[in-house]
């Protein structure tokens, strides 16, 4: 038999039908929505006079909108609040589970999917937003969909889906004090641009990325659709293992043994061929921030804004020139000591447990710089929970820091978590976009670690002065 | 239920010669609140088409009278980011039917094939001659025949064929819709699922 890859044995195995020339029909083993991108698919469904295919397939939260303070409270924007209603209406209709506002489960959908047991290796899962690739890291083929989608999986649990390419990115080598998870893709994404693995799906491997612990491969897989990627994957292991043996219960699956087993066998075969290969040194990374206004625009901490390209090409474009413009940098600049006015920890890229212990781990007997203001949002009820249950909200009340209530918050600032008009914020989300944060806002990415380092200082800081090497991160 | 349907267009452009414009930049996230499909032209290009304080951007292109058309030229990694399908509502609402450019990003591509946009990838090279075309003489025509899969600008001649599946060129052409093709196909869904269940 021809040797396949781990994308495609699992591809392979979801084709409901092949459509010569075209895309194939894939069923769909699990669905997320939000509040967000699935009203107007509902309204399909309701045109069509046709129900929820498989309900029990679908799993709903509210997340993207919703405030971060007094979620006890009617949400007072009232577009936001009609879209939750909604969801909670369609839900209830339709009879999906929904883990929404208020609920004690309640989170953003990538954390809490992972965390409640429902992404499982070897699964198809979409969901109408771009992160989606974040299950990946549990060996799933799992990418973001369009609304028009939704309303496919909803009405038939199948997508029509052109197969994309396959890359395999291998990173080896040793990782230094104070690189995270978040380092590694913000590094890989700067190499290969934010197009450089458009039409790919991705998987990751090599000894640094089996070193990593779930929530850090969350964290990698998380950020692949920033370098254009449909999605990431990482083969399941022992560490995958271990981490869905520790959950209290995972739906569907009652004897955990065999289906390790059979997850087991979830990986590349060794001949297997892909139509790009990428290695990476890990001791090559450093702490990274981004500088302009898309992640592929990504430097080590301790580095100038580039000139020009690695090939020695002119970077400086009319499309570079206006993203720097608009941070208010200037190629060739320094950014460490620029001074930082807003930090925020939290989203589906840095919004669990292990990001809130790194975060804490600097800040820890220090106190909070005065300039700065800061957003700490949990990613879900649960991570909130085991926070008081760790004393981190004391550690971070000591150290002058408010913790908010779990939601997507100032990642796209929907809701009320705006960064200011022409303000610098460290934030350990995922996109750096003009106005992402906020009208004007201006964004630079990085680690939990460097988060916090900027939220003691005030100033762009490289974490490694708070980092010795005893004390090293597991993150 | 019926689509929108392409088959040939003869228009103007209007250019936007940036890099990586991202779903962002089309459509902000604070304007995703509705719940239905419709309205979401009026902030296209939101931050760019409006100052701070909300007035007229008259220096963006969307505000300059002379720009008009059907099909909106953009620099390459178009539509990166968010896989909000609000984004291709916001270019087909304000009134576009076709977008140019020498990449787009994936999800942003399907979401445009799915609501009746055609995205036309053609080379940097005349992507480049184009924008540049089309900002000096803003009467500049192009015309897209989905059927031959040419472009064609009408004042030099350049004519190029641009690719698309064949799958969606077919319901673009009919107007075909993609949840009616896969409610046909009930019956094999449900076979796989109980095949599945066996294994």
């Amino acid at each position: 038999m021809k040797s396949k890859t781990l994308f495609d044995k699992i591809w392979d195995s979801h084709i409901v039908r092949s459509i010569e020339a075209g895309p194939d029909v894939l069923y769909i083993d699990r669905h997320y929505i939000h509040e967000v991108t699935s009203p107007q698919a509902f309204n399909g469904l309701k045109e069509r006079g046709i129900p929820v295919f498989r309900p029990g397939k679908t799993i709903a939260t509210a997340d993207h909108n919703i405030p971060t303070k007094n979620q006890h409270l009617p949400i007072s924007d009232q577009l936001s609040r009609n879209q939750v209603e909604r969801l909670s209406e369609n839900c209830q209709k339709y009879g999906i589970e929904l883990f929404g506002l208020n609920h004690p489960k309640n989170g953003i959908v990538h954390v809490i999917g992972p965390e409640l047991g429902y992404t499982l290796p070897g699964m198809t899962i979409v969901c109408g937003d771009s992160h989606t690739s974040t299950h990946g890291a549990f060996g799933t083929i799992a990418f973001g969909i369009g609304t028009s989608e939704v309303e496919m999986v909803l009405a038939t649990q199948c997508i029509l889906q052109p197969k994309p390419k396959k890359m395999r990115i291998s990173l080896d080598g040793k990782l230094h004090k104070g690189v995270t998870s978040k380092d590694i893709i913000m590094y890989i994404i700067s190499e290969i641009s934010a197009s450089g693995a458009t039409g790919y799906f991705v998987e990751y491997c090599g000894s640094v990325i089996r070193s990593l612990s779930m929530e850090a491969r969350m964290t990698i897989c998380n950020m692949s659709i920033e370098m254009g990627a449909r999605g990431g994957l990482i083969a399941p292991d022992e560490t995958t293992f271990d981490y869905l043996r520790k959950l209290p219960s995972i739906p569907g699956i009652y004897n955990i043994k065999s289906s390790v087993n059979e997850w087991k066998k979830l990986k590349s075969d060794t001949d297997a061929i892909f139509d790009n290969e990428l290695k990476f040194d890990a001791g090559l990374i450093k702490p990274m921030i981004t500088y302009g206004t898309n992640p592929g625009m990504g430097m080590a901490i301790d580095a100038s804004i580039p000139l020009s390209d690695e090939k020695g090409n002119n970077k400086a474009t009319s499309s570079y020139l206006k993203s720097l413009d608009y941070m208010g940098f200037k190629p060739g600049m320094k950014l460490l000591g620029h001074p930082i006015d807003y930090v925020f920890i939290g989203s589906c890229t840095n919004g669990r447990i292990e990001d809130f212990r790194a975060f804490a781990q600097i800040i820890r007997g220090r106190k909070k710089a005065n300039n700065i203001t800061a957003l700490i949002v949990p990613g879900s009820k649960k991570v909130e929970e085991q926070m008081v249950a760790e004393g981190l909200v004391e550690v971070y009340k000591n150290a002058g820091f408010e913790v908010r209530q779990p939601g997507c918050s100032s990642c796209l600032a929907m809701n009320e978590d705006k960064i200011p008009q022409g303000k610098y914020s460290v934030s350990t989300s995922n996109r750096n976009f003009e106005g992402r944060q906020g009208p004007g806002s201006r964004t630079l990415l990085a680690s939990p670690l460097t988060a916090a380092a900027a939220a003691i200082t005030g100033r762009l800081t490289d974490p490694r002065e708070f980092i010795t090497e005893e004390k090293k991160v597991k993150n | 239920m019926p689509k929108v349907k392409f088959d040939i267009l003869e228009s103007t452009c209007v250019a936007l010669p940036f890099e990586n414009v991202d779903t962002d930049q089309i459509i902000p996230a604070r304007f995703l609140s509705a719940t239905s499909r419709q309205g979401f032209g009026d902030n296209l290009f939101r931050d760019w088409r409006y100052t701070k304080t909300g007035e007229k951007n008259n220096e963006f292109v969307l505000n300059k009278p002379e720009y008009t058309g059907k099909v909106l030229v953009a620099g390459k990694n178009f539509g990166s980011g968010s896989s909000r399908e609000h984004a291709v509502w916001a270019i087909f609402d304000y009134g576009f039917r076709a977008v140019v450019s020498s990449f787009f990003a994936d999800i942003f591509m399907n979401n445009a094939l799915n609501n009746g946009l055609l995205p036309i990838v053609i080379s940097d090279d005349l992507l480049k001659k184009l924008l540049s075309l089309v900002q000096n003489k803003p009467d500049t025509k192009v015309k897209i025949d989905l059927e031959k899969q040419t472009f064609t600008i009408l004042s030099t001649g350049d004519s190029v064929k641009f690719g698309i599946n064949p799958y969606k060129k077919e319901c673009l052409l009919k107007g075909l819709d993609d949840i009616d093709f896969l409610l046909s196909m009930k019956s094999s869904i449900i076979a796989y699922e109980n095949n599945k269940s066996l294994t």
